[in-house]
């Protein structure tokens, strides 16, 4: 590749810039601020230097839902994803059936989050809902709210109801750009299902399916609102995922200091992994000649 | 700007990364360059390079701060040593 690059192209995106600075530059470098001191209110700050990092690296709780956070984001990509393909895959590829698929595959992805946290905090409750109620009656044993394997496995179902069509109709949005010739020639060679997938949809759907997994990656890392209203962190800290933990100590202790630091450390991680994904992203793009 | 707890460490930090950012820009725009393939098997640019120095020496400075009890600047200098490298062979 000879070709230079002209980057003047980025000025006209200083509009952009400018909104950005004020909703998200301004407020982390606020951040920054607060993790290198401490305050007592009436906006008091003393010099902490270091002390916060130090303190939030070493800690046992920072450390457990890092943990669990992972864990969650590693179940629900390795569940939604191939539903999502497979889901795709079924989806009738045009006519009447295949708007009404679209639509009602959209319908959960307009829920917002605290609805659906709600939704499914009264359809898991034993006493009133009828999830919880159905399993009760059955004779298992399953109290999101007291047992933290069923507050889990509320939490995972809930994501994967709520996130699956998302990954399903960007999966489906690649399947329908493949050209039919692909499939003629797969038939004169006779391919079975199993290799028109490997050979033909699944490298031909990589691009969409990498902007799919970041995307679920990052909300799931990120995700606060449905457990917190489906479980509060609970029982005990089992559901306590990372932002959940951020938002107890920020509001909850009022620890801006170690908040800050923990806030900054988060922000690192998904910073990091985003920027593999954009790069793995990219590059199969320039692969594959777009 | 009372609100946003400005301390004198944290205004030179921004200054710096600030200051670099504008002289890489002025620099794309000055010598416009070619993405080259290094060890790290993708594409890069100065920007792409200023971006993996940046955030790769923010984890050195954290992996320094919570495994050593060394002084900091020493992580510095670590991440001094990762830059050059990472400007010369990514």
């Amino acid at each position: 590749m000879n070709k230079t690059v002209n980057q003047k192209a980025w000025f006209l995106i200083l509009p952009v810039l400018v909104l950005v600075a004020f909703s998200a530059v301004i407020p982390l470098m606020t951040v920054v601020n607060y993790s290198v001191q401490d305050t007592f209110g009436k906006n008091e700050f003393f010099w902490a230097g270091l002390e916060w990092f130090e303190e939030m690296l070493g800690s046992q709780r920072m450390w457990d839902a890092l943990g669990r956070q992972i864990t969650f984001s590693a179940i629900i990509l390795a569940i939604e994803i191939p539903l999502g393909i497979f889901v795709a895959l079924n989806m009738p590829k045009k006519g009447f059936w295949a708007s009404l698929c679209l639509v009602l595959m959209s319908l959960p992805l307009l829920i917002p989050w605290n609805v659906v946290g709600t939704i499914w905090q009264i359809f898991g409750r034993v006493d009133i809902g009828l999830l919880g109620h159905t399993l009760a009656a059955m004779g298992i044993d399953y109290n999101y709210t007291q047992n933290p394997t069923a507050a889990w496995i509320t939490v995972i179902v809930m994501d994967v109801w709520h996130w699956t069509s998302l990954v399903a109709l960007l999966a489906y949005a690649g399947l329908q750009s493949i050209p039919d010739a692909y499939y003629q020639a797969a038939k004169i060679d006779q391919a079975n299902r199993w290799k028109v997938f490997r050979f033909i949809e699944l490298p031909k759907i990589m691009g969409v399916l990498m902007i799919a997994i970041l995307l679920r990656f990052m909300d799931s890392f990120m995700i606060y609102t449905e457990p917190f209203v489906v479980t509060g962190g609970g029982p005990g800290n089992a559901t306590t995922f990372l932002s959940i933990d951020l938002v107890k100590m920020a509001l909850g202790q009022f620890d801006l200091g170690p908040a800050a630091a923990f806030s900054i450390m988060y922000y690192l991680v998904i910073l990091l992994v985003s920027y593999v994904f954009y790069t793995v992203m990219t590059n199969l793009d320039k692969r594959d000649g777009h | 700007m009372d609100w946003m707890a400005w301390t004198w460490p944290t205004a030179i930090f921004f200054i710096i990364i600030a200051a670099t950012l504008v002289v890489f820009t002025v620099l794309a725009i000055k010598f416009p360059e070619t993405p080259r393939n290094g060890v790290l098997g993708i594409e890069t640019t100065r920007g792409d390079r200023l971006f993996i120095t940046l955030l790769g020496s923010a984890f050195i400075n954290l992996a320094w701060l919570g495994m050593l009890s060394a002084p900091q600047w020493g992580a510095l200098i670590v991440c001094l040593i990762y830059a050059a490298a990472v400007f010369r062979w990514a």
